[in-house]
């Protein structure tokens, strides 16, 4: 079996200097996929590529039997590909509900659209309080959920988020831990971009560790979770 | 000398043309960060577009009759004009650090004014553009020509059908997420791109109506009038805060109507009589712009494009 993504020894650059230097990995259907590493490992660089916000220069993306190398970022959405980016990046001049609109821009069926908003609000109650006021009033944690809310609005075969518990207490961030695995409970297949990782790691099916631009270990997240060096470094054991 | 309530009325109908060239500045602004200085001269060829139509319509033809068809030649004229400096120019140079777009533009507004003198049959001197009959209306102490009415409805329908495109359509909510933010925008599916090109025609289109209107206005037009006016435009936008499409409609009536009582009332203040009339309204109008900025950094309903909604 093919796997629904899978990213072939890809390469980035900014100018310069390679920010991705040729990783391989690839994500089932119905799997949560984990991408772990300190700041600057290229993580972030990884999601823009497969996005189409980067050109790669070099190497092989594949999401669900096509090429994704050359497809500009608004067709890479109309494929099935969500993006979440990291900061969150919410239109703060426009209300909740028109940021939940945009999210089914390419969608034609207003019905399901409307179900679909209102699967949001369901997910994330608060959204649905505040749904007429401009997005940029919302808290940090409340502007995750609607970023999260937003990508999930086009019904994606796979879902990308980039650091979903950046800078949240820790209640939120038990909060949108705690979505994630909801949404893979109904099935959802996401590729998870975190710096914590022992969240991460304790809800991925496969994990994969980077460090300046390079996977230097990858493993099922159970695996990483009790490796030794990973618990050093990154679960900040001695 | 003239009353207040003519000034005022004066004010408003060249601050109605302003602003109607300001919405292009102040589209493209907001969502590319691009000044496009050319677009003086996209509101000169389209009277020019406009002009070409009639000369060619047979003489019987009423005024009436040839306008919806000068204002379609005008809009071609422009639209294609902005669109293509989109494709050609600009397009090319997104991504170049800011100086290059803007020395482009520069260049572009000086080729577009060369092209329209050396190939517009007689266009070295003024040309002569037709103009509206009846009028002047009195409105109490007011004259009104049919010039300043048609003026003044254009831009009127003109700001209120952007309006509604911008806050009720598909298009227009994918422009307002393009201006806050579009690498995230192109994340939702919206094609930036093809939003790009419709903010430039979108300001085109508003140039070359104020194109004919000026053109029926002053029953002249001339291959360089796109300087002062794209400079006033631009200065209308800015003042009304760049990027924001309300904001260059306000702007653009402010200046009209402070230029107007400034070259008309100015000089009557004691030790100042030198400093009113034609030739200080410029001056007048960047001292208010000054002003303006001082205190508000952002201009008057400082935002981005189409924000308001
Ligand atoms: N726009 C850019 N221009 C130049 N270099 C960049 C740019 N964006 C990122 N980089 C560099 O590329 C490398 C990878 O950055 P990236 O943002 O992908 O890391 P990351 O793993 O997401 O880090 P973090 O955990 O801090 O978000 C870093 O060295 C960074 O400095
Ligand atoms: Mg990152």
């Amino acid at each position: 079996m093919t796997a629904l993504l899978e990213v072939e020894n890809l390469r980035v650059s900014y100018g310069k200097i390679e920010a991705v230097k040729g990783i391989s990995f690839s994500v089932e259907a119905g799997q949560v996929v984990t991408l772990i590493g300190t700041n600057g490992a290229g993580k972030t660089t990884t999601l823009r590529t497969l996005s189409g916000l980067l050109k790669p220069t070099g190497g092989k993306i594949v999401f669900n039997g096509k090429p994704l190398t050359r497809v500009p970022p608004h067709k890479v959405v109309a494929l099935g590909l969500a993006h979440s980016p990291e900061g969150r990046h919410i239109f703060p001049r426009l209300t909740i509900e028109q940021n939940l609109q945009l999210g089914a821009y390419l969608r034609k069926d207003s019905g399901g659209i409307g179900k679909d908003i209102d699967r949001a609000y369901e997910l994330f109650p608060i959204l649905g309080e505040r749904r007429k006021q401009a997005a940029g009033t919302l808290s940090g944690g409340e502007q995750q959920m609607l970023a999260m809310g937003r990508a999930l609005m086009c019904q994606p075969k796979l879902l990308m988020l980039d650091e979903p518990s950046m800078g949240l207490s820790p209640i939120m961030m038990q909060k949108i831990m705690a979505t994630i695995v909801e949404l893979k409970a109904q099935g959802t297949t996401i590729l998870l971009v975190e710096q914590n990782a022992q969240a991460a790691l304790s809800l991925a099916d496969q994990a994969h560790v980077m460090e300046v631009g390079a996977i230097k270990l990858s493993g099922t997240g159970q695996d990483l979770l009790h490796d030794e060096g990973v618990r050093k470094t990154y679960l900040g054991e001695d | 000398m003239h009353t207040l309530p003519q000034q005022l009325a004066n004010g408003l109908f060249i601050g109605s043309m302003y602003g109607l060239i300001a919405i292009g500045y102040t589209m493209v602004y907001g969502i590319v960060q691009l000044i496009n200085f050319a677009h003086g001269e996209i509101y000169m060829t389209g009277a020019f577009g406009a002009l070409a139509v009639y000369t060619n319509l047979p003489d019987s033809m009423s005024i009436w009759a040839a306008l919806p068809l000068m204002l379609a030649g005008g809009a071609i004229v422009s639209v294609l004009i902005a669109v293509g400096a989109e494709r050609l120019a600009y397009r090319p140079l997104r991504g170049a650090p800011r100086l290059a777009p803007l020395i482009t533009a520069i260049g572009l507004s000086l080729a577009l004014q060369q092209v329209v003198f050396l190939w517009y049959p007689n266009a070295t001197a003024g040309k002569h553009f037709p103009q509206l009959p009846g009028g002047p209306y009195h409105v109490g102490d007011v004259d009104i020509q049919s010039g300043d009415i048609f003026l003044v409805v254009a831009a009127v329908v003109c700001m209120a059908a952007l309006a509604a495109f911008v806050r009720t359509s598909r298009t227009g909510r994918a422009m307002q997420a393009t201006a806050q933010d579009p690498d995230t925008a192109q994340l939702m599916g919206i094609d930036t791109n093809r939003i790009i090109v419709i903010a430039f025609a979108i300001g085109g289109f508003f140039a070359a109506v104020a194109g004919l209107a000026s053109g029926l206005k002053y029953g002249q037009i001339k291959y360089d009038m796109g300087f002062q006016a794209g400079l006033k435009a631009f200065t209308a936008a800015v003042l009304g805060g760049i990027g924001n499409i309300y904001g260059a409609m306000l702007g653009g009536l402010v200046l009209g109507v402070a230029e107007s009582c400034a070259s008309a009332y100015i000089s009557n203040i004691p030790g100042m009589e030198q400093l009113g009339g034609e030739g200080w309204k410029n001056v007048w109008a960047f001292v208010l712009l000054i002003l303006v900025l001082l205190a508000r950094p952002q201009g008057l309903l400082g935002e981005r494009v189409a924000d308001r909604a």
